[in-house]
């Protein structure tokens, strides 16, 4: 789950940490008194806002207004700006970096730190970015903090509340089964506050039974990938023109990348998962059928998934939506036959492999 | 020989009663697995295709010698169900749930690796040694006795290259599913030392997915080995994923995609598959 930055800004305040004064506005006239001097930022799930204009200073409530009349209702990337987030203008001496996350490779929550934080983050040489692995059942202690506070050789006073921050964002990072925690730029400011400049946020989706509270906040999603989302299918739309349809993240995958080796581009697709249950199959044919895709490839490869079952779902889900588009089918799993025999009769083509059915399906695009 | 499931492997099944359980207990039954005990809280002294169900871990192994556990409990009773198996002294724990949320996973590792207890998954088809034993959902059909050994952090997709194999007369040591998820208890470079230590074992195909960086590391201990090994890298032509903010790009530092797992293989001298039938052939070449 992502987090829009007044979002995470709200949830880094219930942990304690610091973050600057802000409004959330829908309209200019939410705007009456904003913090002065600030910045307007439109609030999308994507990065890049500045580059598209979505992010401009104000001096006067007049200028904020404005601002935030110039950014509502613009575009970046694929979404349309709904909400704007007036932020106090920092202040700012040096910007450092700090985040915690998980190294697979480890098993154990990581925590990063930079004294050249900021835009160039990703530029900043290893050696330049103190990384300390955390014990998840011993938790975050003390010797960490004065480690860190150490390798990045800051002034006592600045130090104390950044390792403060440290312990913070680690609570908050295992109390809200976050997958990342990060500030960049942790603003040093003039006054020697230090101040989460932004906040980065995105919480376990596997997680979500434990946060109920998350469960509608927007995301990343196009409308039709939502639809699937509250049905419990897994769809992605991409910018080909072949929908496909088959069980598991990896054999998807691989489907994708034997129709893209066979000349072909994948416009959709849907993982079915471990379900013969016909009426999911039919719901899975309704969202790829929204997609509008030239050519539908199935691909299931099911070791106790009954195949007749799934081919009944097909047919049953074209005739429902008297679709047109061919459909080419490989079916593996118990009943194969009577799968291959169901598919024919309604007008299917069935094939035994992959990579003939990629073939066959970017044949078939080529004569609608 | 095989790794992991041996014959004497004695299988207890956490979640028996549930349909999935009940399902697949009767699978692994019929494998010719050593299925002793299962669990069900409350449902104690009633048996699931013969096999004695018990309210807790501790019970069954006192009552059945159970020496490993495959968990089929819902996600939020995961976490519980693992520290309960370790600590009834199983020695093998393969999670098969999937959608676990990964702290509960963060908790779990650790502590298996304190206590000595190794595990498969979560999330993953689980493990079948070839006729010997399966302790998972994999179909049982698909296996044939013979000299390879099988890694792979998907489920279906294994499937899929398993059973190319097989149909080329390519047989199998274990198929090990280590998962899919960020927080696995196996690595991939475990996995592969594993069957480094098996004699039976004379090559092993890795299957392996865009994210993370198992595959290179995978990759560059493939390369201190003397068995070979093969490998299919499923994603090339995947839209690239959610960006973990600058964090997940540091900690990766270029890796994870499919380039660079391909070229990591490349450079080790490991071939790597363009599409999954092409495993067979890339074995055939390599074993004349």
């Amino acid at each position: 789950m992502k987090f829009y930055e007044y979002k995470a800004h709200e949830i880094f305040r219930k942990y304690g940490i610091p973050v600057p004064r802000g409004v959330l506005a829908a309209k200019p006239e939410d705007l009456a008194e904003p913090p002065l001097p600030c910045v307007v930022k439109a609030q999308v799930l994507i990065g890049g806002r500045g580059k598209a204009g979505g992010i401009k200073t104000a001096k006067t409530a007049e200028e904020a207004r404005a601002a935030a009349q110039a950014i509502l209702g613009m575009s970046i990337g694929p979404y349309t700006v709904r909400q704007v987030y007036a932020q106090e203008l920092l202040d700012i001496a040096q910007e450092l970096y700090l985040s915690v996350t998980i190294d697979r490779s480890a098993r154990a929550p990581l925590l990063m730190a930079s004294a050249l934080g900021g835009m160039d983050i990703e530029s900043v040489p290893p050696e330049k970015i103190v990384r300390i692995h955390i014990a998840p059942l011993i938790g975050l202690q003390p010797y960490v903090l004065r480690n860190l506070a150490k390798r990045l050789a800051l002034p006592q006073e600045v130090a104390t509340q950044v390792s403060d921050i440290a312990k913070k964002m680690y609570a908050l990072f295992r109390g809200e089964d976050a997958e990342l925690v990060e500030i960049n730029p942790l603003a040093v400011l003039r006054d020697g506050r230090v101040v989460a400049g932004d906040a980065k946020l995105i919480v376990d989706d596997s997680a979500e039974y434990r946060h109920p509270e998350y469960a509608d906040l927007p995301q990343d999603r196009t409308p039709l990938e939502e639809e699937a989302h509250d049905k419990g299918i897994t769809f992605i739309q991409l910018d080909g023109d072949i929908g496909v349809i088959a069980n598991g993240a990896g054999l998807t995958m691989a489907t994708l990348d034997v129709l893209n080796l066979k000349g072909g581009r994948g416009g959709a697709f849907l993982d079915l998962g471990g379900t013969d249950d016909p009426e999911k199959v039919k719901q899975a044919f309704e969202i790829l059928l929204k997609a509008r895709p030239s050519v539908i490839f199935l691909n299931i490869f099911g070791g106790i998934t009954k195949a007749d079952t799934v081919a009944l779902g097909v047919e049953q889900a074209l005739r429902a939506f008297g679709s047109n588009v061919p459909v080419v089918a490989r079916i593996k799993g118990v009943n194969e036959e009577r799968a291959r025999a169901i598919l024919a009769n309604a007008g299917m083509r069935s094939v035994e492999t992959v990579e003939h059915g990629a073939e066959l399906a970017v044949q078939l695009r080529g004569e609608h | 020989m095989a790794v992991l499931l041996t014959r004497e492997t004695r299988l207890m099944v956490q979640g028996i009663t549930g349909h999935q359980g009940q399902f697949h207990t009767k699978a692994m039954l019929d494998y010719g697995t050593k299925v002793v005990a299962g669990t069900s809280p409350g449902k104690a002294g009633s048996e699931v295709h013969g096999v004695p169900v018990f309210d807790s871990c501790e019970e069954a192994v006192d009552g059945t010698r159970a020496n490993a556990s495959v968990i089929f409990v819902p996600a939020p009773f995961a976490k519980d169900a693992a520290i309960e198996a370790i600590e009834a002294g199983v020695k093998l724990l393969v999670i098969i749930t999937e959608r676990i949320p990964f702290h509960d996973a963060l908790d779990v590792m650790p502590y298996a690796r304190a206590k000595g207890v190794t595990v498969i998954g979560p999330n993953c088809p689980g493990v079948c040694s070839a006729g010997i034993a399966k302790a998972g959902i994999m179909p049982n059909q698909l296996f044939t006795p013979g000299p390879y050994g099988v890694i792979s952090r998907s489920g279906t997709l294994t499937y899929e290259i398993v059973n190319e194999m097989t149909n080329a007369g390519l047989g199998q040591t274990t198929c090990v599913g280590i998962g899919g998820d960020p927080i696995i208890g196996t690595s991939m470079v475990e996995a592969l030392e594993m069957f480094e230590g098996d004699p039976q074992t004379k090559g092993v195909v890795l299957v392996g997915e865009i994210g993370g960086t198992a595959e290179e590391e995978a990759a560059a201990h493939a390369k201190t080995m003397d068995t070979p090994v093969w490998s299919y890298v499923a994603g090339r032509t995947a839209p690239p994923g959610k960006r973990m903010g600058h964090a997940g790009a540091i900690i990766s530092s270029g890796m994870g995609t499919a380039e660079s797992k391909v070229k990591a293989f490349a450079d080790a001298g490991v071939s790597v598959a363009r599409y999954p039938r092409e495993i067979p052939e890339l074995i055939r070449k390599t074993h004349q």
